[in-house]
Protein backbone atom coordinates (compact mmCIF):
# COMPACT_ATOMS: atom_id res chain seq x y z
CA UNK A 1 0.00 0.00 0.00
CA UNK A 2 1.48 3.23 -1.05
CA UNK A 3 0.30 6.24 0.94
CA UNK A 4 1.45 10.15 1.05
CA UNK A 5 0.85 12.02 4.10
CA UNK A 6 0.73 15.83 3.92
CA UNK A 7 2.96 15.81 1.22
CA UNK A 8 4.41 19.78 0.19
CA UNK A 9 6.11 21.02 -2.37
CA UNK A 10 8.30 24.12 -2.35
CA UNK A 11 9.27 25.82 -5.65
CA UNK A 12 11.47 29.09 -4.76
CA UNK A 13 9.27 30.93 -2.65
CA UNK A 14 6.01 29.48 -4.22
CA UNK A 15 4.30 26.58 -2.71
CA UNK A 16 3.42 24.27 -5.87
CA UNK A 17 0.91 22.27 -3.71
CA UNK A 18 1.09 21.33 0.08
CA UNK A 19 -1.44 18.83 2.86
CA UNK A 20 -1.53 16.18 0.09
CA UNK A 21 -2.74 13.00 1.60
CA UNK A 22 -3.71 9.94 -0.27
CA UNK A 23 -3.58 5.86 -0.21
CA UNK A 24 -3.76 3.82 -2.70
CA UNK A 25 -4.22 -0.31 -2.31
CA UNK A 26 -3.56 -3.10 -4.86
CA UNK A 27 -6.05 -2.87 -7.82
CA UNK A 28 -6.81 0.30 -7.16
CA UNK A 29 -5.51 3.78 -9.59
CA UNK A 30 -4.60 7.28 -8.79
CA UNK A 31 -4.96 9.54 -11.71
CA UNK A 32 -3.04 12.93 -11.02
CA UNK A 33 -4.47 15.65 -12.87
CA UNK A 34 -4.14 20.14 -12.82
CA UNK A 35 -2.61 22.58 -15.38
CA UNK A 36 0.83 22.98 -16.58
CA UNK A 37 2.83 24.03 -14.01
CA UNK A 38 1.09 22.39 -11.13
CA UNK A 39 3.56 19.96 -9.92
CA UNK A 40 2.35 16.84 -11.19
CA UNK A 41 5.97 16.11 -12.08
CA UNK A 42 7.29 16.91 -8.91
CA UNK A 43 4.55 14.85 -7.14
CA UNK A 44 5.54 12.20 -9.28
CA UNK A 45 9.44 12.23 -8.98
CA UNK A 46 8.52 12.36 -4.61
CA UNK A 47 6.31 9.13 -5.23
CA UNK A 48 9.25 7.38 -6.37
CA UNK A 49 11.55 8.77 -4.03
CA UNK A 50 13.68 11.09 -6.89
CA UNK A 51 12.44 14.05 -4.85
CA UNK A 52 12.45 14.33 -1.16
CA UNK A 53 9.22 16.49 -0.11
CA UNK A 54 9.24 19.68 1.33
CA UNK A 55 7.33 18.24 4.77
CA UNK A 56 5.13 14.99 4.64
CA UNK A 57 6.55 11.87 3.84
CA UNK A 58 5.57 9.34 1.50
CA UNK A 59 5.52 5.20 2.84
CA UNK A 60 5.45 2.01 1.44
CA UNK A 61 3.35 -0.75 3.39
CA UNK A 62 4.02 1.56 6.42
CA UNK A 63 7.74 2.24 6.00
CA UNK A 64 9.15 5.85 5.21
CA UNK A 65 10.35 5.28 1.47
CA UNK A 66 13.67 6.90 2.30
CA UNK A 67 14.61 4.26 4.74
CA UNK A 68 13.79 1.64 2.57
CA UNK A 69 14.74 3.22 -0.79
CA UNK A 70 16.76 -0.02 -2.08
CA UNK A 71 14.23 -2.30 -1.82
CA UNK A 72 11.58 0.26 -2.43
CA UNK A 73 13.01 0.72 -5.86
CA UNK A 74 12.56 -2.97 -6.87
CA UNK A 75 9.14 -2.91 -6.20
CA UNK A 76 7.98 -0.19 -8.28
CA UNK A 77 8.48 0.94 -12.27
CA UNK A 78 8.99 4.76 -13.01
CA UNK A 79 7.90 6.17 -16.46
CA UNK A 80 9.24 9.83 -16.65
CA UNK A 81 8.83 12.61 -18.84
CA UNK A 82 12.15 11.50 -20.81
CA UNK A 83 12.15 8.24 -21.90
CA UNK A 84 15.18 6.99 -20.64
CA UNK A 85 15.71 5.58 -24.81
CA UNK A 86 19.23 6.22 -26.82
CA UNK A 87 19.46 7.04 -30.07
CA UNK A 88 22.89 4.96 -30.78
CA UNK A 89 21.03 1.73 -29.74
CA UNK A 90 18.45 -0.37 -30.77
CA UNK A 91 14.58 -0.77 -29.98
CA UNK A 92 16.14 -4.67 -28.42
CA UNK A 93 18.91 -3.38 -27.14
CA UNK A 94 17.22 -0.27 -25.06
CA UNK A 95 14.79 -2.33 -23.95
CA UNK A 96 17.11 -5.08 -22.60
CA UNK A 97 19.15 -2.65 -21.10
CA UNK A 98 16.32 -0.42 -19.38
CA UNK A 99 15.10 -4.20 -18.45
CA UNK A 100 18.16 -5.32 -16.61
CA UNK A 101 18.74 -2.19 -14.72
CA UNK A 102 14.80 -2.44 -13.14
CA UNK A 103 16.61 -5.94 -12.53
CA UNK A 104 15.13 -8.42 -14.60
CA UNK A 105 17.67 -9.95 -17.25
CA UNK A 106 15.57 -10.51 -20.81
CA UNK A 107 16.67 -12.42 -23.14
CA UNK A 108 16.50 -11.13 -27.06
CA UNK A 109 12.99 -13.11 -27.82
CA UNK A 110 11.35 -12.34 -24.96
CA UNK A 111 12.04 -8.75 -25.35
CA UNK A 112 10.98 -9.00 -29.06
CA UNK A 113 8.05 -10.45 -27.57
CA UNK A 114 7.34 -7.49 -25.99
CA UNK A 115 7.73 -4.64 -28.83
CA UNK A 116 5.58 -6.69 -31.03
CA UNK A 117 2.73 -6.66 -28.08
CA UNK A 118 3.47 -2.57 -28.51
CA UNK A 119 2.36 -2.84 -31.98
CA UNK A 120 6.31 -2.46 -32.94
CA UNK A 121 7.10 -5.21 -35.48
CA UNK A 122 10.15 -4.99 -37.77
CA UNK A 123 11.56 -1.74 -36.05
CA UNK A 124 13.34 -4.74 -33.40
CA UNK A 125 16.72 -3.49 -34.70
CA UNK A 126 16.08 -0.40 -35.95
CA UNK A 127 18.11 2.38 -34.37
CA UNK A 128 15.63 4.42 -32.43
CA UNK A 129 17.14 7.57 -33.92
CA UNK A 130 15.25 6.88 -36.64
CA UNK A 131 11.59 6.04 -34.85
CA UNK A 132 9.38 8.36 -34.60
CA UNK A 133 8.35 9.97 -30.73
CA UNK A 134 5.32 7.39 -30.98
CA UNK A 135 7.42 4.56 -31.47
CA UNK A 136 9.91 5.95 -29.33
CA UNK A 137 7.11 5.76 -26.40
CA UNK A 138 6.19 2.41 -27.57
CA UNK A 139 9.71 1.13 -27.04
CA UNK A 140 9.79 2.47 -23.12
CA UNK A 141 6.45 1.27 -22.53
CA UNK A 142 7.10 -2.09 -23.42
CA UNK A 143 9.58 -1.96 -20.40
CA UNK A 144 5.84 -2.62 -18.08
CA UNK A 145 5.20 -5.87 -19.98
CA UNK A 146 8.68 -7.50 -18.86
CA UNK A 147 9.52 -6.19 -15.25
CA UNK A 148 6.72 -7.78 -12.86
CA UNK A 149 6.39 -4.90 -10.08
CA UNK A 150 3.85 -4.04 -7.71
CA UNK A 151 3.59 -0.23 -8.05
CA UNK A 152 3.84 2.04 -11.93
CA UNK A 153 4.41 5.43 -11.28
CA UNK A 154 4.20 6.75 -15.38
CA UNK A 155 4.21 10.02 -15.73
CA UNK A 156 2.02 11.38 -19.16
CA UNK A 157 2.92 7.75 -20.62
CA UNK A 158 0.73 8.94 -23.42
CA UNK A 159 2.29 11.68 -25.17
CA UNK A 160 2.69 10.84 -29.05
CA UNK A 161 0.68 7.84 -29.07
CA UNK A 162 -1.81 7.08 -31.39
CA UNK A 163 -5.30 6.24 -30.95
CA UNK A 164 -4.50 2.28 -31.25
CA UNK A 165 -1.58 2.30 -28.43
CA UNK A 166 -3.65 4.55 -26.80
CA UNK A 167 -6.48 1.40 -26.69
CA UNK A 168 -3.59 -0.95 -26.16
CA UNK A 169 -1.92 1.06 -23.26
CA UNK A 170 -6.02 1.14 -21.70
CA UNK A 171 -5.78 -2.29 -21.75
CA UNK A 172 -2.60 -2.91 -20.56
CA UNK A 173 -3.14 -0.83 -17.52
CA UNK A 174 -6.80 -2.77 -17.23
CA UNK A 175 -4.93 -6.48 -16.71
CA UNK A 176 -2.54 -4.88 -15.00
CA UNK A 177 -4.79 -3.59 -11.92
CA UNK A 178 -7.15 -6.47 -12.19
CA UNK A 179 -3.99 -8.72 -11.19
CA UNK A 180 -3.23 -6.44 -8.47
CA UNK A 181 -0.96 -4.07 -9.50
CA UNK A 182 -1.49 -0.39 -8.22
CA UNK A 183 -0.27 2.79 -10.71
CA UNK A 184 -0.38 6.84 -9.95
CA UNK A 185 -0.48 8.10 -14.02
CA UNK A 186 -0.61 11.57 -15.08
CA UNK A 187 -2.44 12.53 -18.14
CA UNK A 188 -3.82 15.59 -20.13
CA UNK A 189 -5.39 12.51 -22.72
CA UNK A 190 -8.89 11.61 -21.30
CA UNK A 191 -8.47 7.58 -20.78
CA UNK A 192 -10.95 5.50 -19.32
CA UNK A 193 -8.90 3.05 -17.17
CA UNK A 194 -11.34 0.96 -15.35
CA UNK A 195 -10.13 -0.35 -11.61
CA UNK A 196 -11.46 -1.25 -8.58
CA UNK A 197 -11.24 2.00 -6.89
CA UNK A 198 -9.73 5.10 -9.33
CA UNK A 199 -8.64 7.92 -6.99
CA UNK A 200 -8.78 11.55 -8.27
CA UNK A 201 -6.11 13.54 -7.10
CA UNK A 202 -6.69 17.91 -8.59
CA UNK A 203 -3.51 19.96 -8.36
CA UNK A 204 -4.11 23.46 -8.73
CA UNK B 1 23.88 -6.03 -13.61
CA UNK B 2 27.59 -4.25 -13.22
CA UNK B 3 27.96 -5.99 -16.75
CA UNK B 4 25.17 -4.57 -18.27
CA UNK B 5 25.95 -1.01 -17.28
CA UNK B 6 29.84 -1.39 -18.49
CA UNK B 7 28.82 -3.34 -21.88
CA UNK B 8 26.12 -0.40 -22.44
CA UNK B 9 28.80 2.18 -21.97
CA UNK B 10 31.36 0.41 -24.22
CA UNK B 11 28.35 -0.07 -26.95
CA UNK B 12 27.70 3.27 -27.14
CA UNK B 13 31.11 4.54 -27.38
CA UNK B 14 31.86 1.94 -29.95
CA UNK B 15 28.81 4.06 -31.69
CA UNK B 16 30.05 7.04 -30.91
CA UNK B 17 33.47 7.22 -32.04
CA UNK B 18 34.19 10.38 -32.32
CA UNK B 19 33.84 10.73 -28.83
CA UNK B 20 36.56 8.23 -28.50
CA UNK B 21 38.54 9.75 -30.59
CA UNK B 22 38.97 13.23 -29.85
CA UNK B 23 40.21 12.18 -26.54
CA UNK B 24 43.15 10.01 -27.75
CA UNK B 25 44.13 12.65 -29.66
CA UNK B 26 44.29 15.48 -28.30
CA UNK B 27 46.68 13.68 -25.85
CA UNK B 28 48.83 12.46 -28.83
CA UNK B 29 48.71 16.12 -30.02
CA UNK B 30 49.70 18.13 -26.85
CA UNK B 31 52.21 15.44 -26.36
CA UNK B 32 53.86 15.51 -30.16
CA UNK B 33 53.49 19.84 -29.38
CA UNK B 34 56.57 19.77 -27.18
CA UNK B 35 58.91 18.23 -28.91
CA UNK B 36 58.18 20.26 -31.86
CA UNK B 37 58.27 23.36 -29.80
CA UNK B 38 61.84 22.79 -28.18
CA UNK B 39 63.64 21.36 -30.90
CA UNK B 40 65.80 18.88 -30.58
CA UNK B 41 67.78 19.40 -27.16
CA UNK B 42 67.46 15.22 -26.00
CA UNK B 43 68.57 16.44 -22.38
CA UNK B 44 65.48 18.79 -21.72
CA UNK B 45 63.45 16.45 -23.36
CA UNK B 46 64.02 13.22 -21.18
CA UNK B 47 64.00 15.26 -18.07
CA UNK B 48 60.63 17.22 -19.31
CA UNK B 49 59.12 13.66 -20.68
CA UNK B 50 57.21 12.60 -17.40
CA UNK B 51 55.91 15.57 -16.45
CA UNK B 52 54.56 16.38 -20.31
CA UNK B 53 53.07 13.18 -20.66
CA UNK B 54 51.20 12.88 -17.07
CA UNK B 55 49.93 16.66 -17.53
CA UNK B 56 48.46 15.34 -21.40
CA UNK B 57 46.96 12.48 -19.60
CA UNK B 58 45.33 14.43 -16.98
CA UNK B 59 43.80 16.93 -19.43
CA UNK B 60 42.65 14.37 -21.87
CA UNK B 61 41.25 12.47 -19.19
CA UNK B 62 39.10 15.76 -17.65
CA UNK B 63 37.99 16.48 -21.33
CA UNK B 64 36.11 13.51 -21.33
CA UNK B 65 34.81 13.91 -18.07
CA UNK B 66 31.33 15.96 -18.96
CA UNK B 67 30.30 12.86 -20.84
CA UNK B 68 30.05 10.69 -18.56
CA UNK B 69 26.54 11.46 -16.79
CA UNK B 70 25.31 14.17 -18.77
CA UNK B 71 24.16 11.81 -21.34
CA UNK B 72 22.36 9.73 -19.22
CA UNK B 73 21.07 12.86 -17.42
CA UNK B 74 19.18 14.86 -20.54
CA UNK B 75 17.82 11.81 -22.07
CA UNK B 76 16.26 10.19 -18.42
CA UNK B 77 18.64 7.17 -17.90
CA UNK B 78 20.26 8.35 -14.79
CA UNK B 79 16.60 8.71 -13.21
CA UNK B 80 16.31 5.11 -13.98
CA UNK B 81 19.78 4.22 -13.03
CA UNK B 82 19.22 5.96 -9.91
CA UNK B 83 15.61 3.94 -9.55
CA UNK B 84 17.31 0.74 -9.91
CA UNK B 85 16.85 -1.94 -6.86
CA UNK B 86 21.02 -2.58 -7.27
CA UNK B 87 22.89 -0.64 -5.27
CA UNK B 88 23.44 3.06 -7.01
CA UNK B 89 27.43 2.85 -5.84
CA UNK B 90 27.85 -0.01 -7.60
CA UNK B 91 26.09 0.69 -11.16
CA UNK B 92 28.39 3.87 -10.68
CA UNK B 93 31.60 1.82 -10.16
CA UNK B 94 30.42 0.37 -13.68
CA UNK B 95 30.26 3.41 -15.32
CA UNK B 96 33.43 4.67 -13.98
CA UNK B 97 35.25 1.20 -15.23
CA UNK B 98 33.89 1.97 -18.44
CA UNK B 99 34.85 5.35 -18.90
CA UNK B 100 38.51 4.56 -18.36
CA UNK B 101 38.15 1.57 -20.97
CA UNK B 102 37.22 3.74 -23.30
CA UNK B 103 39.32 7.02 -22.06
CA UNK B 104 42.03 5.53 -19.52
CA UNK B 105 43.49 2.18 -22.05
CA UNK B 106 44.16 4.21 -25.07
CA UNK B 107 46.43 6.22 -23.06
CA UNK B 108 48.00 4.04 -21.49
CA UNK B 109 48.83 1.92 -24.62
CA UNK B 110 49.70 5.07 -26.71
CA UNK B 111 52.02 6.87 -24.00
CA UNK B 112 55.20 4.77 -24.68
CA UNK B 113 54.79 5.22 -28.47
CA UNK B 114 54.62 9.02 -27.88
CA UNK B 115 57.70 8.27 -25.08
CA UNK B 116 60.21 7.76 -28.30
CA UNK B 117 59.96 11.36 -29.29
CA UNK B 118 61.44 12.22 -25.93
CA UNK B 119 64.13 9.79 -26.28
CA UNK B 120 63.71 7.71 -23.05
CA UNK B 121 64.83 4.58 -22.74
CA UNK B 122 63.10 1.31 -23.20
CA UNK B 123 62.93 0.82 -19.29
CA UNK B 124 61.44 4.18 -18.44
CA UNK B 125 59.19 3.48 -21.53
CA UNK B 126 57.49 0.60 -19.42
CA UNK B 127 57.63 2.62 -16.17
CA UNK B 128 55.48 5.35 -17.85
CA UNK B 129 52.98 2.61 -19.08
CA UNK B 130 52.97 1.19 -15.63
CA UNK B 131 52.52 4.23 -14.07
CA UNK B 132 49.65 5.22 -16.42
CA UNK B 133 47.64 1.75 -15.88
CA UNK B 134 47.86 2.47 -12.04
CA UNK B 135 47.19 6.23 -12.45
CA UNK B 136 44.06 6.66 -15.20
CA UNK B 137 41.86 4.64 -13.16
CA UNK B 138 42.70 6.73 -10.75
CA UNK B 139 41.70 9.87 -12.73
CA UNK B 140 38.34 8.22 -13.61
CA UNK B 141 37.33 7.72 -10.28
CA UNK B 142 38.17 10.91 -8.91
CA UNK B 143 36.52 12.76 -12.33
CA UNK B 144 33.47 10.95 -11.58
CA UNK B 145 32.82 12.90 -8.25
CA UNK B 146 33.10 16.16 -10.34
CA UNK B 147 31.11 15.19 -13.15
CA UNK B 148 28.32 14.19 -10.71
CA UNK B 149 28.20 17.74 -9.08
CA UNK B 150 28.53 19.21 -11.83
CA UNK B 151 25.64 17.73 -13.61
CA UNK B 152 23.11 19.83 -15.26
CA UNK B 153 25.22 23.28 -14.35
CA UNK B 154 25.39 25.64 -16.55
CA UNK B 155 29.52 26.11 -17.17
CA UNK B 156 29.82 22.66 -15.61
CA UNK B 157 32.77 21.94 -17.80
CA UNK B 158 35.32 25.12 -15.87
CA UNK B 159 33.90 24.35 -12.80
CA UNK B 160 34.52 20.41 -13.01
CA UNK B 161 38.51 20.91 -13.87
CA UNK B 162 38.58 23.69 -10.67
CA UNK B 163 37.56 20.54 -8.78
CA UNK B 164 38.79 17.96 -10.10
CA UNK B 165 42.53 19.08 -11.13
CA UNK B 166 43.69 19.81 -7.82
CA UNK B 167 42.68 16.37 -6.22
CA UNK B 168 44.41 14.89 -9.43
CA UNK B 169 47.97 16.46 -8.06
CA UNK B 170 49.02 13.80 -5.89
CA UNK B 171 48.45 11.53 -9.08
CA UNK B 172 50.95 13.66 -11.15
CA UNK B 173 53.26 14.01 -8.48
CA UNK B 174 53.62 10.23 -8.25
CA UNK B 175 53.01 8.89 -11.50
CA UNK B 176 55.45 11.44 -13.29
CA UNK B 177 57.95 11.04 -10.15
CA UNK B 178 58.16 6.63 -10.89
CA UNK B 179 59.11 7.77 -14.08
CA UNK B 180 61.51 10.63 -13.27
CA UNK B 181 63.47 7.83 -10.70
CA UNK B 182 63.81 5.14 -13.04
CA UNK B 183 66.05 7.78 -15.71
CA UNK B 184 67.70 8.10 -12.51
CA UNK B 185 68.82 4.93 -11.88
CA UNK B 186 66.42 4.97 -8.66
CA UNK B 187 63.89 2.82 -7.40
CA UNK B 188 60.56 2.99 -8.21
CA UNK B 189 58.83 0.78 -5.90
CA UNK B 190 57.68 3.44 -3.48
CA UNK B 191 56.21 5.44 -6.13
CA UNK B 192 54.05 2.48 -7.22
CA UNK B 193 52.90 1.70 -3.88
CA UNK B 194 51.65 4.90 -3.54
CA UNK B 195 50.13 5.06 -6.62
CA UNK B 196 48.43 1.77 -5.35
CA UNK B 197 47.39 2.96 -2.44
CA UNK B 198 45.82 5.79 -4.02
CA UNK B 199 43.65 3.78 -6.18
CA UNK B 200 42.60 1.52 -3.45
CA UNK B 201 41.64 5.09 -1.53
CA UNK B 202 39.47 5.96 -4.63
CA UNK B 203 38.04 2.70 -5.43
CA UNK B 204 36.63 2.57 -1.83
CA UNK B 205 35.15 6.10 -1.73
CA UNK B 206 34.66 7.73 -4.89
CA UNK B 207 31.92 5.30 -5.94
CA UNK B 208 30.22 6.06 -2.72
CA UNK B 209 30.91 9.95 -2.91
CA UNK B 210 29.70 9.88 -6.56
CA UNK B 211 26.26 8.01 -6.08
CA UNK B 212 25.64 10.70 -3.37
CA UNK B 213 26.41 13.57 -5.54
CA UNK B 214 24.15 12.21 -8.46
CA UNK B 215 21.70 11.76 -5.56
CA UNK B 216 22.09 15.37 -4.71
CA UNK B 217 22.37 16.47 -8.45
CA UNK B 218 19.34 15.29 -9.49
CA UNK B 219 16.74 16.21 -6.50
Amino acid sequence: MLQGNNLECVRGDRVLFSGINFSIKPGELMQVRGPNGSGKTSLLRMLCGLAVPNSGKVSWNGANIRSISEEYCGVITYLGHMSGIKDELTAIENLRIASALSGVEVDEKRACEALHQMGLIERENLFTKLLSQGQKRRVSLARLLLVRTQLWILDEPLTALDVSAIELMKNILERYLAQGGMVVLTTHQEIDVSAAVTHQLYLS
Amino acid sequence: MLIWVIRRDLLLAMRRQADVLTTLFFFVIVVSLFPLGIGPEMNILRIMAPGVVWVAALLASMLSLGRMFSNDYLDGTLEQILLSPTSLSVLVLGKMFAHWLITGVPLVLMAPVLGIQYDLPSSALIVLALSLLIGTPILSLIGGIGAALTLGLRGGGVLVSLLVLPLYIPVLIFGAGAVEASTAGLGVDAHFSLLGAFLLVSLVLAPWATAASLRVSME
